[in-house]
């Protein structure tokens, strides 16, 4: 393919954005070098406040995992705005659809086995010495 | 337009033959429009395999969040992390991504020398993240602490093993993108290329975020 049939169609999808493509939003927050460097800023701070949780006594010790929780998630959405480029526009319904479906399956798939297996550990019968001891 | 072609074009109101005498086509790839162009299929077949790739991942770590206290009387993740190195291994990967920006948007200038250069950076830093991983492991076998000491480091190991061989990958792909785009330069196909390197790059740096926090910082703290 020829420079001129790339720019062809460039200027065809006005309205049809690709994953990561930062074109579309280059006059907002999360475009350009601006969005770059403020992604980056946002996600080390959130990367501090995640190890300062785990470290520090600043938070009441059982809801230390809710708070780790909580920053990881935003710190991924911080990825996905700032630096993949997933909006809300129309034009990236497509990519936030496949984003949807995939983030289901994952939660399906680490929130059942968690639950299932820790089910399954709880109502196990305990080993005998004697099992253990023979255990490959 | 050639002359043959020119009584088609109101024939074909939705643009399927994706004639490009009319500009502006108002929606590309929402069915009325006509297809959407190869950068955005090209991309978005892209970013459905990293949503695959994500749920691969998603299955180690289940393994892992259900193994992690199965440490069969061998050493926790307590005696065995170094936050120190992992907060070092988070600054390099974080970095990393954010150069990785800074080179697709000096492709978007077509400058050839700051993309090299950035490139390079991202190239460098992944793999500082990935000497610091394979030494955090060579510590851990020597502690006797390899994947077959119980099912907690079975379940570790291939869960921060599968992303350093994810990381690795990239790397071979990154070098290889920065010979292609300095032999063939800023050509439309090495650009999609070029920007499906950045999509990879920025979901390994997510995938990290999940593992400093699951696997290194809630085992330390718990």
């Amino acid at each position: 393919m020829s420079e001129t049939d790339g720019r062809i169609e460039q200027a065809l999808d006005h309205r049809d954005a690709a994953p990561g493509e930062e074109r579309i939003e280059e006059h907002e927050l999360a475009g350009g070098l601006a969005g770059y460097l403020l992604g980056f800023g946002l996600a080390i701070l959130l990367t501090i406040a995640s190890f300062l949780a785990a470290q520090t006594d600043l938070i009441y010790q059982p809801a230390v995992i809710s708070a780790l929780t909580v920053l990881a998630i935003a710190q991924m959405g911080v990825h996905l705005v700032f630096f993949l480029h997933i909006t809300t526009g129309p034009d990236n319904t497509n990519n936030v659809l496949a984003l949807a479906f995939g983030v289901l399956i994952v939660a399906l798939v680490v929130l059942g086995s968690v639950w299932i297996m820790g089910h399954l550990n709880e109502n196990m019968a305990g080993m005998t010495p004697h099992q253990a001891a023979t255990m490959p | 337009m050639s002359d043959i072609t020119a009584g088609r074009a109101p024939r074909d109101p939705y643009r399927l033959g994706r004639s490009h005498s009319h500009g502006l086509i108002s929606a590309t790839g929402h069915g009325e429009g006509g297809p959407a162009s190869k950068f955005v299929t090209v991309a978005y077949g892209f970013w459905i395999f990293l949503l695959s790739d994500i749920i691969m991942f998603s299955a180690f770590f289940a393994a892992y969040a259900v193994l992690s206290k199965a440490t069969a009387d061998g050493p926790t993740g307590k005696d065995l992390f170094e936050l120190t190195r992992v907060a070092a291994q988070t600054g390099l990967l974080l970095t990393s991504s954010f150069t990785g920006g800074l080179a697709t948007l000096a492709t978007h200038r077509r400058s050839m020398a700051a993309a090299q250069f950035w490139l390079l950076v991202t190239g460098l830093l992944g793999a500082a993240f990935l000497f610091l991983e394979v030494q955090e492991f060579a510590t851990m076998v020597n502690e006797q602490a390899g994947p077959s000491r119980s099912a907690f480091l079975s379940a570790f190991f291939a869960l921060v093993g599968c992303h350093g061989t994810h990381v690795g990958l990239g790397l071979l792909w990154l070098g290889t993108m920065m010979a292609q785009l300095w032999v063939k330069g800023f050509r439309p196909e090495i650009l999609r290329r070029v920007h499906c390197f950045s999509l990879f790059w920025h979901a390994l740096d997510i995938i990290w975020v999940a593992i400093f926090t699951l696997v290194y910082l809630l085992g330390v703290s718990s």
